[in-house]
């Protein structure tokens, strides 16, 4: 219950307790003064000042910023919430208020778009993560090495305004989906919102009708604590008024010879501090005069540990090690860091191994296609070779043909010399077949030889000519 | 406690609200005046408690000083006193009791030391006490860490009522060295014990011959915090003049001018440990219980017992990391250090995945663009040869070509 000092609550388990420390209850024979403590706490308490931060979910134009203007007397916002927002968004505003000597820090967080959206599945989840992150907030101070907690400036949600719509009728499915996700992060008080425009009869059946939707659903709603004697009669009486019908209104009319907040209907007004008219005052009664340090208290004991020990097991903590010992914070911290670190050299280890593994494949690949290539060409140059070896043939068999012929021809020109010189002309010509015959065609051949490395059909031409200088008769 | 630590403190707390709002004017009544009350009300029934601390040589008058303070038989015949209690060794021993008034229950733990500064050989006999408040503040370090944590006793040492026995002179060699090593641990309230046997201007002396010492040896001992009522800085004030308190107790009543009040019966008068002008018993009462016990508890909690955490976490934290890296990093928490940790590894892996991918295909490229190289110099070769045979077939049947007519008249011409 109490954070940092031993819970004194129920007599029966303290005395056990203190029997068990051996604490001694002795009595004082003057006045010492130590009844002064609860003083000096709160006076420490008024120097440091107060924060409280509410949290509001309605549909766009319920009332939600009306209703706070009037709750706290100030006007905070001035303007108008749009309904085509696409999701929903929380929006906080924090304010500096003094009443008497007391300060009070107050952060209010508005739903915007709620309820405006046609599918409507998201809503909910905005509130719920904002409400997480600021226990993730205060976790992390909290788990600072320097930290400084007493300075720090607390955004926790200490309470859940949710506004119903006065439809007369029963809750709707998206309130009471939000209601179940909200119920255990966060202090929830329904409100029956624009209470004037349900009638004094239907509103009762209403009333009970929530609270018997909300019990059938099992949404845990905030409950005014009564065990203080001092407060707990009201306290309970409060309790059954549950969920409170409002109107809010800053706007002042005439009543009698004073000046109230009301709204101006042609039929009448409703006062809003009349407590006949609706539940506005009880509401603030019970939020902030009564019970606004037991909301801040249940959001820090209650809902708060439960986030952080959700969050602590999430990550692995516990209290206890694995032989059912008790485990301090140092050792489990150890033991994490080990565990993780021994995690990330596998995981590195792993990589590695599944590189080596890649290059291996492939190289592998590689070889192959170098294999490949190689026999690829291997091929080739077979089939070249194989061609090669044909051409050479034929040429062998060309060039056979070729001295084949030279030789007739040397044979056939000397018969034709023979003849020629029998005729006597061309004398010149003969000098010429003399030398040629015998040389022309070897010149040719070896012509032809040198021919392969240069290409040459000069030499073939000037072969030709020669002999077709002789060759015509 | 030093000045700094307090401003420091204050400065903070400026500078954290720095999360300010709008200041707003209310219009009407609200209520939340009554904030104050309604934590009037819990702590009423939460109960408080205190832990005091005592120190000093044995026959300093401590157990007559708690009674009187208490005026309750705290120790007692059945309950006797550390000098009573001495042993071997020093001993640090507790005993809690349990008080009412007003409606008001406070569970008192008196905490003392049988034995200390009287051996011969008094070197160490402060680690026992240093040992016990370091264990207190251990326990509460691993309750509050706990995953679940329900009840969280506070047994961590809130005050320590130091005795200095009256010479008349200075701090004994002891009494500096205790409060050297304690002054960080732990809010010291030195006192003057016995100081019936001083004169007012032997202990005017006295009193600034120790605070010289004090300051001299840089000693910081419990400060009273300041206040923005001006009223009651001058009452702090007046109380700063008076350090350290020179303190009478007594067990008995005895009845001076028709009064019956706690005094000291001697033959020349009557020694009364209420009255101002005798000695500041009353300051220190007042001090101690009315007015700045709550402040005594929260400047344990949240600077001894912080310095206490912060340097036992960043022990556990940077173990077997480069300590040198992380001076002035003291601020991450053990979580958020090893999600630090964490992401670090994830980054340092993606780097070492893309460094390797690089490596991978550059070599793969080189090699492909080798095998590339081999082939078109091979091809090209082979390419070459073939062409290079080709043409001297060309050329062979060019000329056979060509000289086919030539062959073949001279053939029909010898014909």
């Amino acid at each position: 219950m109490a954070t940092k000092t031993t819970c004194m609550s129920s007599q029966g388990s303290d005395d056990e307790q203190r029997k068990r420390e051996n604490v001694r209850s002795l009595t004082m024979s003057g006045h010492v003064g130590f009844e002064s403590l609860p003083d000096q706490l709160v006076n420490r308490s008024i120097q440091q000042g107060f924060c409280f931060n509410i949290l509001c979910v309605g549909e766009t134009g319920i009332g939600k910023s009306t209703l706070i203007d009037t709750l706290f007397n100030t006007n905070f916002e001035d303007y108008e919430s749009s309904h085509f927002c696409p999701n929903v968004k929380l929006k906080a505003q924090t304010y500096e208020l003094q009443e008497s000597n007391v300060r009070l820090k107050l952060t209010i967080v508005n739903t915007v778009g709620f309820g405006d959206q046609i599918n409507k599945e998201e809503s909910y989840q905005p509130i719920v993560d904002y409400i997480d992150a600021q226990f993730e907030a205060y976790l992390q101070e909290e788990l600072k090495i320097k930290r400084s907690l007493f300075t720090y400036h607390d955004s926790r949600i200490h309470v859940c305004l949710y506004f119903i719509s006065p439809t007369g009728h029963s809750l709707k499915t998206l309130d009471l989906l939000t209601m179940k996700n909200l119920d255990s992060k966060v202090n929830i008080i329904p409100v029956i919102a624009k209470a004037d425009t349900v009638s004094k009869t239907e509103l009762q059946k209403f009333k009970i009708k929530l609270m018997s939707e909300l019990v059938s659903n099992g949404v845990q709603i905030y409950q005014f604590p009564t065990d203080d004697d001092t407060i707990a009669k009201v306290n309970a009486a409060m309790n059954g008024q549950l969920p409170f019908a409002v109107v809010g209104s800053m706007d002042e009319v005439k009543v009698g010879n004073k000046m109230v907040k009301a709204r101006q209907y042609p039929w009448g007004v409703v006062q809003v501090e009349n407590e006949n008219h609706c539940d506005f005052v009880k509401l603030r009664e019970m939020l902030i005069c009564t019970n606004m340090e037991d909301l801040r208290e249940q959001t820090h004991t209650r809902h708060y540990e439960l986030y952080r020990r959700c969050k602590l097991e999430e990550m692995g903590f516990t209290d206890v090690g694995p032989e059912n010992k008790p485990v301090s914070l140092q050792e489990t911290y150890e033991a994490k860091r080990h565990e993780f670190h021994g995690e990330r050299q596998r995981k590195e280890e792993e990589m590695k191994q599944m590189f080596v593994q890649r290059v291996k494949e492939k190289e592998a690949i590689l070889k192959e296609a170098e294999r490949e290539l190689q026999a690829k060409f291997e091929h080739l140059k077979r089939l070249h070779q194989e061609e090669r070896m044909k051409l050479e043939e034929k040429r062998r068999l060309l060039e056979e043909e070729i001295i084949a012929f030279s030789k007739k021809k040397a044979t056939s020109e000397i018969f034709h010399g023979q003849s020629f010189l029998a005729t006597g002309s061309n004398l010149r010509k003969d000098k010429d077949r003399k030398k040629e015959p015998s040389c022309g065609f070897e010149l040719l051949c070896v012509d032809v030889r040198t021919c392969e490395n240069s290409g040459g059909r000069k030499d073939a031409e000037k072969g030709r000519e020669g002999h077709s200088a002789r060759g015509r008769p | 406690m030093s000045v700094s630590a307090r401003s420091a403190a204050a400065e903070e707390r400026s500078v954290n609200s720095s999360t300010m709002g709008q200041q707003k004017n209310l219009e009407g009544y609200v209520g939340f005046a009554n904030l104050p009350n309604q934590v009037y009300r819990k702590s009423v029934k939460r109960g408080f408690e205190f832990t005091l601390m005592v120190v000093g040589e044995s026959g300093l008058g401590k157990s007559t000083l708690i009674n009187s303070l208490f005026l309750t038989d705290l120790y007692s015949p059945e309950y006797p006193g550390p000098s009573h209690r001495i042993k071997k060794t020093v001993q640090v021993e507790q005993s809690k009791v349990l008080i009412k008034e007003g409606g008001v229950q406070l569970l008192l733990t008196i905490v003392d030391t049988p034995g200390f500064g009287d051996a011969v050989d008094n070197s160490n006999c402060w680690q026992p006490v240093i040992d016990y408040i370091d264990s207190k503040f251990e326990d509460y370090l691993n309750a509050e860490s706990r995953v679940n944590r329900r009840q969280m006793p506070d047994n961590r040492v809130q005050c320590c009522l130091y005795f200095i026995a009256p010479s008349g002179h200075g701090l004994k060699p002891l009494d500096i060295e205790f409060m050297k090593r304690l002054h960080e641990k732990v809010n010291i309230i030195p006192l003057i014990a016995k100081a019936d046997t001083l004169t007012p201007e032997e202990c005017q002396q006295f009193k600034k011959q120790i605070m010289k010492e004090i300051q001299e040896h840089k000693i910081k001992i419990y400060e009273f915090p300041e206040t923005d009522d001006e009223e009651e800085n001058k009452l702090v004030k007046k109380i700063k003049d008076r350090l350290p308190l020179a303190v009478v107790g007594s067990n008995t009543i005895i009845e001076v001018n028709g009064k019956r009040v706690r005094g000291r019966q001697y033959p020349w008068g009557v020694a009364e440990v209420e009255n101002g002008e005798h000695c500041d018993f009353t300051i220190l009462r007042n001090m101690l219980i009315r007015t700045h016990m709550q402040d005594l508890k929260d400047v344990t909690n949240n600077v001894h017992y912080e310095n206490y955490r912060s340097r036992k976490l960043a022990a556990v934290t940077y173990n077997g990391v480069d300590n040198n890296k992380n001076k002035g990093q003291l601020t991450k928490s053990p979580l958020a250090q090893m999600e630090e940790e964490r992401r670090e590894h994830v980054a340092k892996m993606k780097k070492m995945e893309m460094e390797m991918e690089q490596v991978f295909e550059m070599k793969v490229k080189e090699k492909v663009q080798k095998l590339k190289d081999s082939e078109a110099e091979n091809l090209g070769k082979e390419q070459e040869e073939r062409e290079d045979l080709l043409n001297s077939l060309l050329t062979t049947s060019y000329v056979l070509v060509a000289n086919m007519p030539a062959w073949t008249s001279v053939f029909v011409g010898s014909v």
